[in-house]
């Protein structure tokens, strides 16, 4: 069974849903150790950064023990968000910190000035492959919906473009993470999120690496 | 790039869709989620329910309109009509919602959309203006149109979004039903005034009236119904002949 982390921020209906339609379980923990029943953790999250607040540090030990143990770790939205060290959004409220940099706003460089938030079907570049994008085209649209983005690093798998290049996915060992909702995106974000479950099988083997 | 949306709206009531001309003598169009199901096969970006004659009784049907919808398709799915209080809100974002649309409710308590923004985020809070020209600017209307009120449309576009809302959902009165092509003036006028994408709705007739509003209207999407539901355009069709003048679009 899969974890889907629900620490109150927003509704889970549609990554349920979108679970449910390629036949992955899911259960709901209700404290940070039944996360050693999950064979995998999705933190999901929509909305305001500050939402992640919940997320303590016996849940924070949780994600980081789990990934010890080779359980992976899937951020959505501000789930991906959280992996970073923070966000400008709530200065003080640490990130997981599993990458590096702090989610900035968008729209605030030079013109012309953006609507913010980003919503809506932005096209993603593949700068390599990555398990996650696995059949997926360079130049595949997928939904957004945010006002705080963060930065390109070395792990980043997916890069999206308004105003400034933004990460839309990460990928490094064990842990993976989108900006965009997989959810809420067609049968794009259905390959994407199947790509994740099925390598949950592979990772098994190489369990901890890092 | 970012795509222009094109999103198709189903007017809900008593659980079938029905659209009608200038919000009277509606007509039938069908099940909500059949047409959903069609529109996600079509390439729909986004689909809105608005409940248009939503009363106290209908909560529990919108529900189950909201969950039948949801159950059809991975898209971005807004809720709009009736939608008052908070609870409200929690309902529509439960049955799978995840942005909802306030039209009066708005307007009535202000505060609502700030306390909405709080708890879902300003990506799930749309405010809908329904607007009609008036001499040398365009007035806000609630109760499906039939009410005036002392706002002017860019002037409450500015607040909705000071106070939190994620978009505006612009419908023009003039042009709903009529096919004749969207307000792009008045469009143009609200989407210029406001840090938040715009949708445009009301007069959606032919391809050019998309192209139109995405140009000078200065829509960040653009919202119609009828010319969908009765299949007499599809939206790949519509989506082709925009990418060909230049509009980024999804295909």
């Amino acid at each position: 069974m899969i974890a889907l982390v629900d620490y109150g921020a927003g509704n889970l209906t549609s990554v349920r849903k979108a679970l449910a339609a390629i036949d992955a379980a899911v259960f709901t923990p209700d404290r940070p150790g039944a996360l050693e029943a999950a064979r995998a953790v999705i933190v999901p999250g929509v909305g305001h950064f500050a939402a992640t607040r919940p997320l303590d540090e016996g849940w924070r030990a949780a994600m980081h023990a789990g990934l010890a143990a080779g359980r992976p770790l899937l951020g959505i939205c501000v789930g991906l968000q959280w992996f970073f060290d923070g966000s400008a959004e709530e200065p003080g409220l640490p990130g997981l910190g599993l990458f590096p940099g702090v989610c900035t706003r968008l729209g605030t460089g030079t013109p012309p000035a953006l609507k913010v938030p980003h919503v809506g079907w932005n096209s993603l570049t593949l700068p390599r492959a990555s398990r996650l994008f696995d059949g997926v085209a360079n130049d595949a649209q997928v939904y957004f919906t945010h006002s705080y983005a963060a930065p390109v690093v070395t792990d980043t798998v997916a890069i999206c473009e308004y105003g400034v290049p933004f990460s839309a996915a990460v990928e490094r060992g064990l842990v993976s993470a989108v900006q965009f909702h997989p959810e809420k995106s067609g049968d794009v974000g259905l390959r994407v999120l199947k790509n994740w479950v099925q390598g949950l099988t592979d990772q098994r083997t190489t369990a901890g690496a890092r | 790039m970012l795509s222009k949306r094109i999103i198709a709206c189903l007017d809900v009531r008593d659980g079938r869709v029905v659209k009608g001309v200038n919000f009277e003598g509606l007509r039938e169009a069908g099940d909500p989620a059949a047409l959903a199901r069609r529109y996600n096969v079509e390439g729909i970006d986004e689909i809105v329910i608005l409940d248009v004659t939503a009363t106290l009784e209908a909560r529990q049907a919108r529900a189950q309109t909201i969950r039948a919808v949801a159950q059809e398709i991975f898209l971005p799915l807004a809720v709009g009509g009736g939608i008052r209080t908070e609870d409200d809100a929690a309902a529509a974002i439960e049955a799978g919602a995840d942005k909802v649309s306030l039209n009066t409710a708005a307007l009535q308590q202000p505060a609502l959309i700030t306390t909405l923004a709080q708890r879902y985020g300003s990506q799930a809070v749309v405010v809908a203006i329904d607007a009609k020209r008036e001499g040398g600017h365009f007035g806000v209307y609630v109760r499906s149109g039939s009410t005036g009120t002392a706002r002017d449309a860019v002037d409450w576009a500015r607040e909705a979004a000071d106070r939190g809302a994620g978009e505006i959902l612009l419908t023009s009165i003039d042009k709903d039903g009529t096919r004749s092509g969207f307000d792009c003036e008045m469009t143009a006028a609200v989407s210029t005034a406001v840090p938040i994408p715009v949708i445009a709705s009301g007069g959606a007739g032919t391809f050019e009236h998309f192209a139109e509003v995405f140009t000078t209207g200065c829509a960040d999407a653009a919202l119609a119904a009828s010319i969908f539901h009765f299949n007499e355009h599809s939206v790949v069709a519509l989506k082709q002949f925009l990418a060909a003048r230049g509009v980024p679009v999804r295909l």
